[in-house]
């Protein structure tokens, strides 16, 4: 299928490079930055090779590369990649080198710091790759640790409390969901095979509906912490807003979409008749989520956690997107999983930038910034305009879809998911009003300095992609729908569908 | 008065059509970028891309008359949009009579408004920026116009409105400009969310978006699913052309520099509602009545409602913004009866003569230092010819003398009231004609005649070059425009037929009784306002005039307290139920559960308590070990076979 096993090389490139690092000493700052950039870079290069080499138009996995392990305990190490992977995968890489360069301004113990973050970057694209569940699990897990020792060290005030509330929340779900493999892997045994982590063996293994609901509540527990769904979510505003900038952007952008890539990837495919049954509350959950996230993200006083309960309400979104049964739902929820990665990712960056400008995130510590940093000011709002769904640009296409095909399947529960994008521009704007606008009437914003070449090199690609994915969504759309809709029909396929659910035949 | 819309025949070729929306769109991105380096040729630059856009819709125009009849409606596939599985969405554009006419419009007017701006904005820090934003609304409204499909109108209709949003705010270190810029954007944003549901709507009970198609099939909708549609939609235009009850966005939108405010907010942004309901007049149509009368009934009302306003302003922009208000209320009572085509005759009539007022307005100010209140004004057409003769065309038009421009469009869309028989739809217009012709005049009188009232005023300077080359043309299209819908001529309704079927019109004495009775109502609110405002004795008499109506002048000078109301209603019990979510419900109480069962194991468990935060990381260490471990007991298993 392709020459290169670029996805591998993908996945171990990251932790290779961390591993030559611990070779450089810790006094070489510039040198482990600069490591970490060329390392990170060649990552993002590799991934394209994965991009260039996917077909459109299949829906299986692609360049699996398949290696015996433990063959007793019927562990492999099988790696994959289809349409719900490809963008989440793309979209890690892309944003490593720019959580690399924002890392910049990082001045404390830098070998560890940028080690952890490189050794995140293959777990992140571990769990997006793996087709074996024990393979997926250890990925699952080895996120975790970078990431909490990324809150917890390089984190701001209260980064300690965070870090374990993330540590703690994200733990206790995974526990459910282990079990729930272990369950799976036992119950693959049974007629001729051995017992099997492999994946792609255990999507059609028939269950009982209760013994499905038990398990697809066991990922759930998992996933559901991690995207988040409310009530599952307050590690999320804390955690955000104590973590370094890098590590906020990996939270928001990677990290929750694993939650989102898990109930797709295993929730709905393992247990449709389970993920089909609990649809509607799922779906309920979904639209509280995107009301309530929105809601409080209204009255934030700091910008950080402004942003991070967006990421509540935006993800509502995408587990909505997903679970309303249909391929525009699903196709539109994949495409938000990237998109919302890229806006909110974006404005993580900007509240750095502005941070490291200002060392607060108090939004009344700032007003009138337009005319200082009028560069960084313009940007912020394309991202903010992004994030509210403007037509043209990403967050648009993905959103629409996902609120068309509420409409399709569930009718007028489109209204309050809807009003979701009404709110959204409300507190947005409003915050952009009180950062931006107005006189200054602090001294200290007076005189800021704009735009850095490195932050150009930064938020010119993404601004790119952001326009890019709003103004032509189609080459990403043609990678993600055949998978999509592969899934979506797992999910209806099952046992009964209602007949509302047309739109998931289309040809 | 079916619409015919949709059955595209053979078709006409387009002349380089995308580059009506391109060229705009090209100025918008090199001026956003380049701007600062390209400097004072910026203005130049925007007034060029609009300019060939305008000679593009021209040539495109030309084709299209060329056309036999039956052939002229064609659409042109650019590239893919929004699309997965049935649902197919493209970017194509539909080139017809009835979006040709409104690129006509928008080009027309937009260059006259772009040139006008080179002198208006003269001297401003941020020159190339405003110049790039006003490329980039041109190619948004653009596309609005010439969108083949409602999701491709809906986002030109956004994009507008963000462009709105940025020129509103356009001086942002004004709080009062930024606070009306998000207000703008987030009254629209309500319209838009009906206007969205709408769409889901449509594409539910059609499966297509295009505007053939749902034209086509909406005469078999069930008249719920057309009601609900249609009003969904309609929702969405009381945004955006600021009718009640969303209109409260607009006079706020008057911060923003006064060329937007011609422009924008008055030429053509505002007039998108009219278009689009005209565009899928099947579908209100098909809801068999109810729609239709919801729209005229709120064109009506607010057509009044503004008016009354209108009337107690001070300021002068204000007062515009009041009187678009009103008139594209007349729009939405002309749709509201049927008569599509003469509502968007009165929107093209509407586009000289306010574009016109505003920039009159604006040059005024100019002169002014800035100043907007009528109070300081008075006497201004002696030192300012030009922007006192055009204003006084503009006056003239709307307020429906004839043979000014204005009076065949007001006077058309009257009519057809009367002759669809609905005479307190009729009887409301023709009050608000009494109205208009007040408020006008009194602006009229109490700027540019009488005595000077202000030292500035003395040595007022006239137009510049730039802003004469806009004002003049404006001003003659404002007295003679009505020609585009004289009968015997190439009339406008005729040409829009194919599209939005006939409008009906009284025949014989009726058609003379009825233009009389609006035109004596006309003058008699110029008499009323000359009384008042000019006339010796002028004060007394406006005391006596005023003291039995008290309380309505009263509460027409507050705006009739609606912000407060929505203050109160809405946005305050909202912040407070948005603070109630995030203190009590979420900190106190989800994350307070959290936080108590952590409290409590740690409690329970007293021998974890003092180290209870090395706790975790002790337990990340032996964790990332036992990671480690594994991993290489498995690496190594692979290495060794």
């Amino acid at each position: 299928m392709n020459d290169l096993p670029f996805l591998d090389l993908t996945l171990f490139l990251p932790l290779v490079g961390a591993l030559v690092m611990v070779l450089i000493p810790k006094r070489w700052e510039a040198l482990l930055r600069l490591a970490a950039l060329v390392v990170t870079t060649a990552t993002f290069v590799a991934s394209l090779g994965v991009l260039a080499s996917f077909e459109s138009g299949t829906p299986g996995f692609q360049q699996v590369t398949e290696l015996s392990w433990i063959p007793e305990w019927g562990i492999g190490y099988i790696t994959g990649v289809d349409g719900v992977s490809l963008w989440m995968i793309m979209l890690t890489t892309f944003l490593m080198p720019l959580c690399i360069l924002t890392s910049w301004t990082i001045k404390t113990q830098v070998k560890p710091y940028f080690i952890l973050l490189l050794t995140l970057e293959t777990g992140m694209l571990g769990v997006f790759s793996s087709l074996d569940m024990f393979l997926f699990y250890v990925f699952w897990e080895a996120v975790l640790v970078p990431m909490y020792f990324l809150i917890g060290m390089w984190g701001h005030g209260r980064r300690v409390y965070a870090a374990m509330k993330f540590f703690l929340f994200t733990l206790a779900g995974s526990l459910f969901m282990l079990l729930s493999i272990l369950y799976l892997y036992f119950a693959s045994q049974g007629s001729a095979a051995a017992p099997t982590f492999d994946y792609r063996s255990l999507v059609g293994t028939p269950l009982a509906l209760e013994v499905q609901i038990l398990l697809f509540l066991g990922f759930f527990a998992s996933f559901a912490v991690k995207v988040p769904l409310v009530p599952l979510h307050t590690w999320l505003p804390d955690a955000h807003t104590e973590a370094p900038t890098a590590g906020s952007v990996m939270l928001a952008a990677v990290l929750l979409k694993m939650g989102a890539y898990g109930l797709i990837r295993f929730g709905i495919a393992f247990f449709p008749d389970a993920a089909r049954l609990l649809a509607p509350a799922i779906i309920a959950l979904a639209i509280v989520g995107i009301l309530y996230g929105a809601l409080i993200a209204i009255v934030q006083h700091d910008v950080k956690r402004l942003v991070a309960y967006s990421s509540v309400a935006h993800l509502g979104f995408v587990v909505l997107g997903l679970f309303v049964g249909t391929i525009q739902g699903m196709s539109g929820g994949i495409l938000q999983m990237l998109n919302h990665g890229l806006s909110t990712g974006a404005l993580f960056l900007l509240v750095g930038a502005l941070y490291d400008r200002r060392h607060t995130r108090e939004i009344s510590e700032f007003g009138g910034l337009a005319r200082s940093v009028p560069v960084l000011a313009g940007i912020f709002l394309i991202v903010v305009l992004s994030s509210l769904g403007l037509p043209g640009l990403n967050g648009f296409a993905g959103e629409f879809l996902v609120l068309l095909a509420t409409y399709q399947s569930y009718g007028w529960w489109v209204i309050p998911a809807t009003f979701g994008i009404v709110l959204a521009a409300i507190y947005l704007l409003w915050a952009y009003q009180r950062v931006f606008h107005g006189a200054v009437s602090i001294e200290a914003n007076r005189n800021l300095e704009d735009f850095r070449m490195r932050e150009y090199v930064m938020f010119v690609p993404l601004v790119a992609l952001i326009v890019a994915i709003g103004v032509y969504p189609k080459p990403f759309l043609e990678r993600i729908e055949p998978s999509a809709k592969q899934i979506v029909r797992q999910l209806n396929d099952a046992s009964v569908i209602p007949e509302t659910r047309g739109l998931a035949e289309a040809p | 008065m079916m619409g015919v819309q949709g059955e595209v025949a053979a078709g006409f070729e387009p002349v380089l059509a995308p580059l009506i929306i391109g060229l705009p769109l090209a100025g918008a991105v090199v001026l956003l970028i380049f701007g600062k380096r390209i400097g004072r040729l910026s203005g130049v630059l925007a007034c060029g891309t609009i300019g060939l856009a305008a000679v593009a819709g021209l040539l495109n125009f030309i084709a299209l008359l060329g056309a036999p009849e039956e052939s002229r409606s064609t659409t042109q596939h650019l590239f893919d949009f929004i699309s997965v599985g049935r649902f197919q969405t493209g970017v194509d554009l539909l080139l017809d009579p009835l979006s040709l006419v409104m690129v006509m419009v928008v080009t027309g007017v937009g260059t006259l408004i772009h040139v006008y701006s080179i002198g208006y904005m003269h001297g401003d820090p941020r020159y190339p920026r405003f110049f790039a934003y006003l490329n980039l609304f041109a190619s948004f409204m653009l596309l609005l116009v010439l969108a083949d499909n409602l999701l491709l109108l809906y986002v030109g209709w956004e994009g507008v409105g963000l462009c709105s949003y940025l020129l509103i705010g356009f001086w942002f270190d004004r709080p009062s400009a930024a606070a009306a810029a998000k207000k703008a954007f987030l009254v629209n944003r309500i319209g838009d969310f009906a206007f969205l549901i709408g769409m889901f709507v449509l594409f539910g009970a059609i499966g297509s978006l295009t505007i053939g198609q749902i034209n086509e099939a909406a005469g078999a909708l069930s008249a719920g699913v057309a009601t609900t549609a249609a009003l969904l939609l309609f929702a969405g235009a009381t945004g955006k052309s600021a009718q009640i009850p969303l209109y409260v966005w607009l006079p706020d939108a008057m911060e923003g520099p006064t060329p937007v405010s011609a422009l924008i907010h008055a030429a053509t942004m505002v007039t998108a509602g009219v278009y689009m309901v005209a565009r899928f007049s099947p579908v209100f149509e098909a809801s068999g009545g109810t729609a239709l009368t919801v729209v005229g009934v709120i064109g009506a009302a607010t057509a009044l409602w503004a008016a009354l306003m209108a009337c107690t302003e001070y300021d002068i922009k204000r007062v515009l913004a009041y009187s678009t208000i009103s008139q594209l209320g007349y729009m939405f009572l002309a749709l509201g009866v049927g008569a599509y085509s003469i509502a968007v005759f009165h929107l093209v009539t509407h586009a000289f003569f306010k574009g016109l007022l505003f920039l009159g307005a604006g040059a005024v100010m100019h002169a002014l230092d800035g100043n907007t209140d009528m109070r300081h004004m008075g006497g201004l057409r002696r030192p300012m010819p030009i922007v006192g003769y055009t204003f006084m065309a503009g006056w003239l038009a709307i307020t429906g003398v004839i043979p000014f421009a204005g009076f065949w469009s007001k006077d058309a869309i009257l009519a057809a009231a009367w002759v669809e028989g609905n005479y307190v739809l009729w009887g409301v217009g023709v009050f608000t004609t009494l109205l208009t012709a007040f408020y006008m005049s009194r602006l009229y009188l109490r700027v540019f005649e009488g005595p000077l009232r202000t030292p500035e005023g003395t040595h007022a300077h006239d137009a510049p070059l730039t802003m004469a080359i806009a004002l003049v043309p404006l001003g003659v299209l404002s007295v003679a425009g009505g020609v585009i819908n004289l009968p015997g001529l190439l009339t406008l309704e005729h040409f829009l037929e194919p599209v939005v079927g006939e409008s009906l019109a009284p025949e014989g004495a009726l058609a003379f009784i009825l233009s009389g009775i609006a035109l004596v109502v006309a003058v008699a609110g110029i008499m009323l306002a000359r009384s008042i405002y000019m006339a010796s004795g002028a004060e007394a008499r406006r005391a006596r005039f005023v003291r039995p109506m008290a309380p309505l002048v009263n509460g027409a000078r507050h705006k009739f307290y609606v912000d407060e109301i929505y203050g109160r209603l809405i946005v305050l019990p909202g912040k407070r139920f948005a603070l109630f979510c995030a203190d009590v419900l979420d900190r106190r109480g989800i994350d307070g559960i959290v936080n108590g069962t952590a409290t409590l194991i740690g409690r329970t468990s007293q021998g974890l308590r003092h180290i209870q935060t090395g706790y975790v990381r002790n337990y990340a260490a032996t964790f990332l070990l036992g990671v480690v471990a594994v991993f290489s007991f498995l690496i190594l298993r692979v290495v060794a076979g």
